[in-house]
């Protein structure tokens, strides 16, 4: 079953959470954006209410009899929140107290596990934890499924959602609502979960708890009395947590008698064991030796093992209907586990669930090998690395300059870090990273154009591809909707930035009497590059912002070329927008020129639209060059200096008369370093 | 003077005598050379003894040099002795045709420690009295004081680091010295070696002018003899002038300006008869400096003293290979191994033939008259210089410029290439490593 939501913006006080709509529109005031979000929707229950519990330490490894839990028991939710709110603290506070970890300082970020997420403090990759819960007698089985914070990820918050009934909204008592806590939030009540705010951090000196909860009341419509205070911290009111939990969010809509029906949200590559896939079941059972059907691709498979995860793999003989748990099948490719899949048994077909919109690549860049040499090496290590992350597009580029590479797209500007971390990190291979674009469309207005590409409309990833403006109807550019949280102090400068940036602001309301938030439609090509870094230091570190798809535009964009000595060079062409051209333009002549050395002749660097030349810069002649003093002693050392400037000389490239380092491109195409 | 005479009298009975007659006088004739074919070249060499010791470091300076702890002048003296001694037998040449004491200051040395390591090489190969023998000199009335005593130990050359007739300048640059005292000592070294005393200037100094380069070179030519080298000021890692300049507290001139400097310090001397022999040196009446040269040339050298390098075939021990060789750098250490082992070798790389060839080109592509086809073909019988250079499109574009010239006397900068020489290296490097490669 699926629904199609009509997104407004926020206006406060807005929203009423009505649960039991299962359909919900909402206006835009100034236009449509239209987009679907698929669910699968489990009924709900009435909740178990009760006041008293018990916390349980079952750290019993060896057998679970999931019978034992009916789906009534069983409760299916995520924590979301902004960076740093901790997130991951609190799940491993949870993990703690159920037993599925034991309780030791040591237990950080437990559900963390890629290097990059401990040292940036965010989740990437969405993790599963069930933890068996005792409450009034009862025993429960929570499964508390660990979803990336960033709306980046937010296919993977997405995927998480669909397995899920519930969330608790994490809210920093210092920080308040931040860009990314609007975010999620609304991917939680589009998915019509129910909303446990939880406001933590409580023990710092600077809490102020009460504030929190205004903001809340006022953003998100939540009574404040369902406020959840706690310090993750120090462990203090996690249990009310856990009983909330019980208490508030619905249990799942399924039911054993029912035909073995699953979801894939997730897949993971074992070296060994193939492919390990994550399942939400929805109905009936399935267990070891069954032989269960792909509906996507049609193909049947042994299940070899099945189990819960605690969050290490805990193999059990079955699992029920309501249960969220892993699946080995033999299956010998991530292609075959295709998330949103359904599985079935293969005497019982069923109608297959509705699956997930695939995640649309919005931030392109080329990746190239530091060496050509280590172009293998860089290739098996992207392979691997989108074994895991689907979401990664992957195209062969090549560049005269940088040599073959790939041209990569990603979701957003951290998924593209967060991947280079990851190469890195995991796999030591250097790289280097061209300036992000962004995918432009034309439409076209040639009919030989269009039965060319057999569509009218056609993207246009690559720059040097950029059809002449006498061929096309209108250019078109990728917009999106971001939201800033800042103390007020700040408002004017950041409304500065943002007209800068060409941002259009939409809205603007006081979440508290210090702290403002604003939306603005920009460019995305705007804030793809510097427009985070420029807005933290801005606001002293204080601003938050965040930002979601919001459709195309039209725009006027137009090719710019750089030259050297009147040579056009084919990688720095650009797409830009007519209005920032000269900026643009002026931009990339001076890094040019700071990083082609001096020649014996003078360089003119320039940057040119059609023929007209909109900025220059001059790189002079040497007057002199060469080394004062050279006797017998200074030879060793002149001559590796020599030796090395030939060796960079063969891997010069050739404008005309002008020879470039290979570090001059990648000056002028990377990204800055932070 | 009974010391010289004793000097110029064990010279005129070393054995060396015998075994090289060919090289009749200290100044080296080029058809000498030119004839000789490649064995020829093992059997010669030049020296130079490296004194490590100065009494204070110059702000601009990160040369090997130490300021001495206490005075182990005599054993000092007698591992240079030592030294000198023992690579002269590992390279078998039977001829030094130039001595060169450089440092460090070696103008702190005692006249007899030069005249010992003097003494030492006659006794181990042929050192004609006519050959040219440099000391460097620091000018300070004591250096001054002592040159007298430097001649009749031997020295037939001064190579006086004037540096720079403003005083102010010379305190930044923390030199001990005053202007008078240099023209002064310049006086006296004329007075004991006319014709053959050469002084050091250096420009591109912190807040120097075009201008006033002009006018202090002007004034340096109305004293100066027959030779002048020229530095460009340059500013090294590690050096107290490097962390003034990156402290803000000193400002060193543009490139721009420095470039005006050298050309118009090019074009000066020219007007005064100095003939430009190399990037940095200029004689007028033939008085170049014939040790230099030979580096220029490729030529054998022997280094002895802490961190002084050579390169040299060491035939005593059956090498037929040319050696890049190394000293110790740290004085006490460098006398600990000369004392047990002879000498204090640190590293020693033979030298391919590419690699070889490739240090002919880039010292010889120094000297204005660049590398003639007879010197090439000395160290490259096989492959002309119009083989190797003749066919690439790099250097054919150097030649249109005017920058290089290839013709039948050799290849050589122009006027105007000379002074962009670093840039037109790595294009020559790139070639002859492609052409070498393809014989081989």
């Amino acid at each position: 079953m699926s629904f199609s939501l009509v997104k407004r913006w926020c206006e406060t006080p807005l929203i009423r959470r009505v649960l039991q709509f299962k359909v919900y529109r909402r206006k835009i005031q100034s236009y449509n954006m239209t987009y679907t979000l698929l669910r699968h929707r489990w009924m709900k229950r009435l909740p178990v209410f009760s006041s008293s519990s018990m916390v349980s330490t079952q750290t019993d490894k060896d057998t679970i009899d999931l019978s034992k839990f009916p789906v009534d028991r069983i409760r299916n939710f995520c924590i979301i929140a902004h960076i740093d709110h901790g997130k991951s603290t609190l799940a491993d506070r949870l993990l703690e107290m159920t037993g599925a970890i034991a309780t030791t300082d040591k237990n950080k970020q437990v559900l963390d596990k890629l290097q990059v997420e401990r040292e940036r403090g965010i989740t990437v990759k969405a993790q599963t934890a069930t933890l068996i819960y005792s409450h009034q007698g009862q025993q429960y089985l929570l499964n508390l499924i660990d979803t990336p914070g960033h709306v980046d990820f937010s296919y993977e918050v997405s995927r998480s959602i669909s397995a899920c009934q519930g969330v608790l909204l994490i809210v920093d008592a210092n920080q308040g609502i931040q860009a990314q806590t609007v975010a999620n939030f609304y991917l939680a009540f589009e998915a019509q979960l129910a909303i446990i705010p939880v406001i933590n951090k409580i023990d710092l000196k600077n809490a102020d708890p009460e504030r929190v909860e205004t903001q809340i009341e006022k953003v998100f419509d939540i009574p404040r009395e369902e406020c959840i205070r706690i310090s993750a911290k120090l462990g203090t009111n996690v249990d009310k947590v856990l009983q909330a939990v019980v208490d508030r969010i619905p249990a799942p809509m399924a039911s054993t008698d029912d035909p073995f029906k699953a979801l894939v949200f997730d897949s993971n590559f074992d070296h060994y064991r193939g492919v390990v896939a994550n399942i939400a079941v929805f109905g009936g059972r399935v267990k070891k030796g069954d032989r269960i059907v792909s509906a996507y691709l049609g193909k049947t498979y042994e299940v070899n093992e099945l189990g819960l995860l605690r969050p290490h793999e805990h193999p059990t003989q079955k699992l029920f209907a309501g249960q969220v748990g892993y699946i080995i099948a033999g299956m010998k490719d991530v292609k075959e586990a295709q998330i949103g899949d359904t599985l079935y048994l293969q005497e019982q077909p069923v109608e297959a669930l509705p699956g997930f919109k695939p995640a649309k690549a919005m931030v392109f860049a080329g990746m190239y090998p530091m060496d050509q040499s280590e172009y293998q090496g860089l290739r098996s290590a992207i392979e691997r690395l989108t074994l895991n992350d689907s979401s990664v597009t992957v195209q062969r580029d090549s560049s005269m300059a940088l040599g073959a590479g790939w041209r990569l797209g990603f979701l957003g500007l951290l998924h593209m870090e967060v991947f280079n971390q990851r190469l890195e990190q995991e796999y030591n291979a250097s790289v280097i990273v061209t300036a992000p674009t962004v995918p432009y469309k034309a439409v076209l207005s040639s009919p030989k154009l269009i039965k060319e590409h057999g569509s009218e409309e056609i993207t246009i990833v690559n720059p040097a591809q950029f059809p002449d403006r006498s061929v096309v109807s209108e250019y078109l550019e990728p917009m999106v909707l971001g939201t800033i949280l800042s103390p007020d102090t700040y408002t004017g400068k950041i409304m500065t930035l943002c007209l800068n940036r060409r941002g259009i602001q939409k809205n603007m309301v006081y979440i508290d009497d210090q702290r403002v938030m604003m939306k603005y439609l920009f460019p995305l090509n705007e804030i793809v590059v510097d427009f985070y870094d420029l807005l933290k230091s801005l606001s002293s570190g204080y601003a938050s912002f965040d930002y979601e798809n919001a459709g195309y535009q039209a725009a006027d964009l137009i090719k710019m070329n750089i030259l050297l000595n009147g040579q056009p060079v084919e990688e720095l062409i650009t797409i830009v927008h007519r209005g920032r051209a000269y900026s643009t333009g002026k931009a990339m002549c001076e890094r040019l020129k700071d990083s082609i050395p001096r020649q014996m002749f003078e360089v003119a660097v320039q940057a040119s639209i059609g023929s007209k030349v909109i900025a220059r810069e001059t790189i002079k002649a040497y007057r002199k060059n060469v080394l004062a003093k050279c006797y017998g002693g200074d030879i060793t050392r002149k001559m590796k200096l020599l030796k090395k400037q030939a060796e960079g000389k063969k891997k010069m490239r050739r404008i005309g008369n002008v020879e470039v380092p290979k570090d001059a491109f990648i000056n002028v195409l990377k990204r800055k370093d932070k | 003077m009974i010391k010289h005479a004793l000097h110029a009298a064990r010279r005129a009975f070393s054995p060396g005598l015998r075994c090289f007659s060919e090289a009749s006088g200290g100044e080296i004739s080029e058809d000498v050379f030119e004839r000789a074919g490649s064995p020829r070249l093992t059997k010669q060499a030049s020296l130079y003894v490296h004194w490590p010791y100065c009494l204070r470091r110059c702000s601009y300076c990160n040369f090997n040099k130490y300021i001495p702890r206490e005075n182990n002048d005599p054993m000092m003296t007698e591992c240079l002795q030592r030294e000198t001694e023992t690579l002269l037998q590992l390279s078998q040449v039977s001829c030094i045709t130039s001595v060169f004491f450089g440092g460090g200051t070696p103008s702190l040395a005692h006249p007899s420690t030069i005249a010992a390591v003097l003494e030492s090489v006659s006794r181990r190969a042929y050192l004609s009295d006519k050959a040219e023998v440099t000391l460097e000199v620091n000018p300070t009335p004591v250096g001054k004081s002592k040159l007298e005593d430097y001649c009749r130990a031997g020295v037939n050359r001064f190579s006086i680091g004037v540096q720079s007739l403003q005083d102010g300048d010379l305190k930044i640059l923390g030199r001990d010295h005053s202007p008078h005292q240099a023209l002064q000592t310049v006086e006296e070294a004329r007075r004991l070696c006319p014709g053959r005393v050469s002084v050091d200037v250096m420009f591109g100094r912190p807040k120097q002018s075009a201008e006033s380069w002009e006018n202090e070179l002007s004034e340096l030519l109305r004293v100066c003899d027959d030779h002048v080298s020229l530095y460009q000021l340059t500013l090294e890692r590690g050096t107290q002038l490097f962390k003034q300049v990156l402290g803000g507290e000193v400002t060193m001139p543009a490139e721009d300006v420095t470039a005006e400097m050298y050309q118009c310090a090019r074009r000066t001397l020219h007007q005064h008869g100095f003939l430009q022999y190399e990037v940095s040196n200029f004689a007028r009446h033939k008085a170049v400096s014939h040790h230099n040269t030979s580096y220029w040339k490729g030529r054998q050298y022997i280094g002895v003293g802490p961190g002084a390098h050579g390169r040299f075939v060491p035939r005593g021990e059956g090498g037929v290979v040319r050696e890049a060789r190394t000293q110790t750098l740290e004085p006490d250490v460098w006398i600990r191994e000369v004392q047990q082992r002879g000498h204090g070798t640190r590293r020693r790389i033979q030298l391919s033939h590419l690699e070889l060839l490739e240090e002919v080109l880039v010292m010889g592509m120094r000297m204005s008259k660049g590398i003639n086809h007879k010197h090439w073909e000395l160290f490259s019988p096989q492959l002309g210089l119009h083989e190797v250079f003749g066919t690439s499109n790099d250097i054919q574009e150097l030649l249109q410029s005017g920058q290089l010239i290839l013709d039948d006397r050799g290849l050589r900068c122009s006027w105007d290439g000379l002074a962009l020489l670093d840039s037109i290296l790595p294009a020559l490097l790139v070639m002859l490593e492609r052409q070498i490669s393809q014989r081989d």
